[in-house]
């Protein structure tokens, strides 16, 4: 029975929930804008973990090679989606 | 919300349109009674999870859809016909050109292509099916359930009209009260969901899959292309799935994400939008660059040139469609700095896609062209393509967009690459793989007759259109007057539409007059083509390859047939495989449930809905289903019988 509960996929789920609330905590009390997003960027790293290893297994895999194409390409595109998004919308607006 | 609220009202044609709807289901269900073919259905069709089927499903719901988007064209094209025409108001006219665009896009093109890597992919590799079969029905019906959804909307509640871009704050409920942007926000998504999962499917599918020996430079470029494509399709759906939501929030509880008070910022729709936008446009092209690989190599009886090259040239695009979506809105208001950047990384892309159209050009160099009707529409495709490359190109310089800018210069452009690219692609494909499915090919003369029409009506209608927006004409535009000079060209692009769906229809009773009576073949392989799936019978049996083929080459059935090569080595074992479900097309009917209440703001079936989809979710985790087993004797007798020996 032990060896059939999912305690990774339990684990990773409550603390998703955790980190989410505590992200809401952000606008629910007054902190400053530096506070708040130092915040959210920490919870966001976090939950990044939680994702790629407790749900996604990533540690698992048997070919490094596909495993480092995938993250530098998801890299790439993440990267390029935020920060090509701040340069459109913001620093390059007129 | 009163009944004329919920139902579209006051209009002839949607009176007709529901009347015809009531009338064809009718006769359907009729029909399916009195032939006594539900059980069939239902067990063959409703709950398979065979690639092969599925992929058969995809393709045919594609063609009702091109048959619903290309009325939308027909529509639009009828009013534009002559100045002032009154056959559609301005609301309605953007009700067309909204969902004709969505579902050109992703109702049309898109389920077309997955449907033919469906069929395609797997026999391509030497597989038995896709890596999960189950999730495959999951992501058919949930794209199923997505375009239904969106379709029910102009009968009921009322069509999206923001767009098919839906840019804010147009979209928004201040601008858009009625319930239309909310299908577009909800239908989209879960047909998008469908889709992610595809390309998680097929990557899973190419990369663990292939038969022994079949390395990653080995495998056919359809499949390279399908690599690509899924690769696309799994970093660029996300952001689409998280701005559709952003979207859902606003409209249906209040958030202020894209509205231009409160912190909102409604361009940031139209700059999520694109990020999805441009690498979709590419998803949706890079399938048809494998297909005409294919099909051009094939017959020209040589192998593919620069096979490194096209490869290569992939991978960049990939990379590089992520870094220009910016084009799409030059004249919003950015920087010159902006604007530089993305007209650079924006022209860079014509580099690998020349490179692409030249190694096309010396694959036909000295070889032995046949031409059949798939390799017509590969042939027409690179002028063609070329032509609506080009005119990217012209509208990749900023400066110069501010003239091309959402006039019909654009229109024609995205026609011009949208149509050779991938309406062409699909028709090649659909020829060139229809034997291997149904074990005969459509009639050629028929064929080519309908791809002329198609092809030389295709530039009557979108030639026009690059001279009618340098002259000035807007596009989304309902009607315009007399003094503009705009209305011969228009009726000239009015009168290449009609001979576009003449074609269509050419098509259509193509496909039905060979049903009935072309010649039934049994070789298998009718073009003598060269890749793995043309060496197992046509029809295919269930479990695609009685043993799993070994390669050593490009072309292995190539190879095979020329005797250096043999392919089937070993003996007949069990084949394991996955058993049908009904779970699949149930869960995607909750969706649907649950998308329709959301759409009306109905929170009380929706939740009950949504409580549904999970516990369908659970239902699925601790299901206990191994598949079965084909036993070496049935797969003797199948395989006598395809070989057409009497048993
Ligand atoms: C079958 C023949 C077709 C005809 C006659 C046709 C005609 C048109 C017309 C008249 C417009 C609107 C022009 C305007 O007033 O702005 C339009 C827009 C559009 N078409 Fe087509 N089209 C056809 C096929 C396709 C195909 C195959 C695709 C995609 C694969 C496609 C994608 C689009 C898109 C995305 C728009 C823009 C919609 C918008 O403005 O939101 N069309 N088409
Ligand atoms: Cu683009």
């Amino acid at each position: 029975m032990k060896k059939l509960f999912p305690v990774h996929h339990v684990m990773g789920y409550v603390f998703s929930l955790v980190l989410s609330v505590v992200a809401l905590s952000v606008i629910l009390w007054d902190m400053s804008l530096a506070v708040g997003m130092t915040i959210l960027i920490i919870c966001a790293a976090i939950q990044m973990g939680v994702q790629l290893f407790m749900f996604m297994h990533i540690g698992e895999t048997g070919t490094k090679t596909s495993l480092y194409t995938n993250i530098a390409y998801a890299l790439f595109v993440g990267l390029v989606t935020v920060f090509g998004t701040l340069f459109t919308m913001i620093w390059g607006y007129q | 919300m009163k009944w004329d609220e919920f139902f579209v009202t006051g209009e002839p044609m949607i009176y007709g349109a529901m009347v015809s709807i009531v009338v064809v289901s009718l006769a359907i269900v009729i029909g399916l009674t009195y032939f006594k073919k539900w059980g069939y259905l239902w067990r063959e069709w409703l709950t398979t999870v065979d690639h092969k089927r599925i992929g058969i499903m995809y393709i045919i719901s594609a063609l009702l859809m091109l048959f619903r988007g290309g009325v939308d064209g027909l529509l639009m094209r009828s009013q534009l016909a002559i100045p002032e025409n009154g056959l559609l108001d301005a609301q309605h006219y953007n009700e067309i050109f909204t969902t004709h665009g969505v579902v050109m896009i992703l109702f049309m093109a898109m389920p077309f292509i997955i449907g033919l890597m469906n069929v395609v992919v797997p026999l391509q590799i030497g597989a038995r099916d896709v890596a999960f079969p189950r999730l495959n029905a999951v992501s058919f019906w949930l794209f199923f359930a997505g375009a239904m959804l969106f379709n029910l909307s102009f009968v009921i509640g009322g069509s999206p009209d923001a767009g098919w871009t839906a840019y804010f704050p147009l979209a928004s409920n201040e601008f858009s009260p009625t319930v239309g942007m909310n299908y577009y926000s909800i239908a989209i998504q879960i047909a998008g969901i469908g889709t992610l999962m595809t390309g998680v499917n097929f990557i899973a599918t190419i990369l663990k899959m292939r038969a022994p020996g079949m390395t990653l430079m080995k495998m056919p470029m359809f499949t390279w292309s399908i690599l690509i494509t899924s690769v696309i399709i799994l970093f660029a759906f996300p952001v689409l799935t998280v701005a559709l939501a952003l979207m859902m929030f606003d409209r249906l509880f209040g958030s202020q994400f894209f509205t231009m008070a409160n912190g909102g910022m409604d361009m940031l729709w139209a700059n999520l939008f694109w990020v999805w936008g441009h690498p979709e446009v590419y998803i949706v092209i890079l399938p048809a660059f494998g297909i005409f690989s294919e099909v051009i190599s094939t017959f020209s009886r040589k192998n593919l040139y620069g096979y490194a090259s096209m490869v290569g040239s992939m991978v960049v695009i990939s990379l590089l469609s992520f870094v220009v979506w910016a084009h799409h809105f030059y004249t919003m208001g950015h920087g010159a700095m902006v604007n530089g950047v993305f007209s650079i990384t924006t022209m860079l892309i014509a580099v690998p896609t020349g490179v692409k159209i030249f190694n096309w050009l010396l694959t036909l160099h000295k070889g032995r062209i046949e031409f059949t009707t798939p390799m017509l529409y590969s042939l027409a495709f690179i002028p063609i393509f070329t032509i609506g490359g080009v005119t990217g190109v012209m509208l990749a310089m900023a400066s110069a967009d501010y003239q091309y800018h959402n006039t019909m210069f654009l229109v024609a452009h995205f026609h011009y690459v949208l149509i050779p690219g991938t309406v062409f692609a699909v028709l090649a494909g659909f020829y060139y793989w229809f034997p291997k499915l149904f074990g005969f090919r459509l009639n050629e003369r028929q064929g080519k007759l309908a791809f002329w029409l198609i092809a030389v009506s295709f530039n009557v209608t979108f030639m026009p259109l690059f001279f009618l927006g340098l002259k000035g004409m807007t596009r989304r535009m309902y009607t315009y007057s007399a003094d503009t000079g705009f209305g011969p060209l228009n009726l000239i692009a009015t009168i290449g539409a009609f001979g576009l769906a003449l074609g269509f229809i050419l098509l259509v009773y193509n496909i039905y007059w060979s049903f009935r009576y072309a010649p039934r073949e049994t070789s298998g392989d009718p073009w003598n083509a060269r890749t793995l799936e043309w060496s197992t019978h046509s029809p295919i049996p269930d479990y695609n390859f009685a043993i799993v083929p070994t390669v050593t080459g490009r072309d292995p059935f190539w190879e095979h047939k020329k005797g250096g090569h043999q392919l089937y080595k070993g003996k007949y074992e069990e084949i394991h495989m996955p058993s049908n479900s009904g779970q699949p097309i149930i869960l995607a009917g909750i969706f649907f449930l649950f998308g329709f209440s959301m759409v009306f703001s109905w929170w009380v079936p929706a939740i009950i809905a949504g409580i549904g989809i999970i516990v369908m979710m659970a239902v699925r985790s601790f299901e206990r289903d191994h598949g079965y087993h084909i036993p070496v004797r049935e797969i003797e007798e199948t395989e006598a019988r395809l070989r057409g020996e009497q048993a």
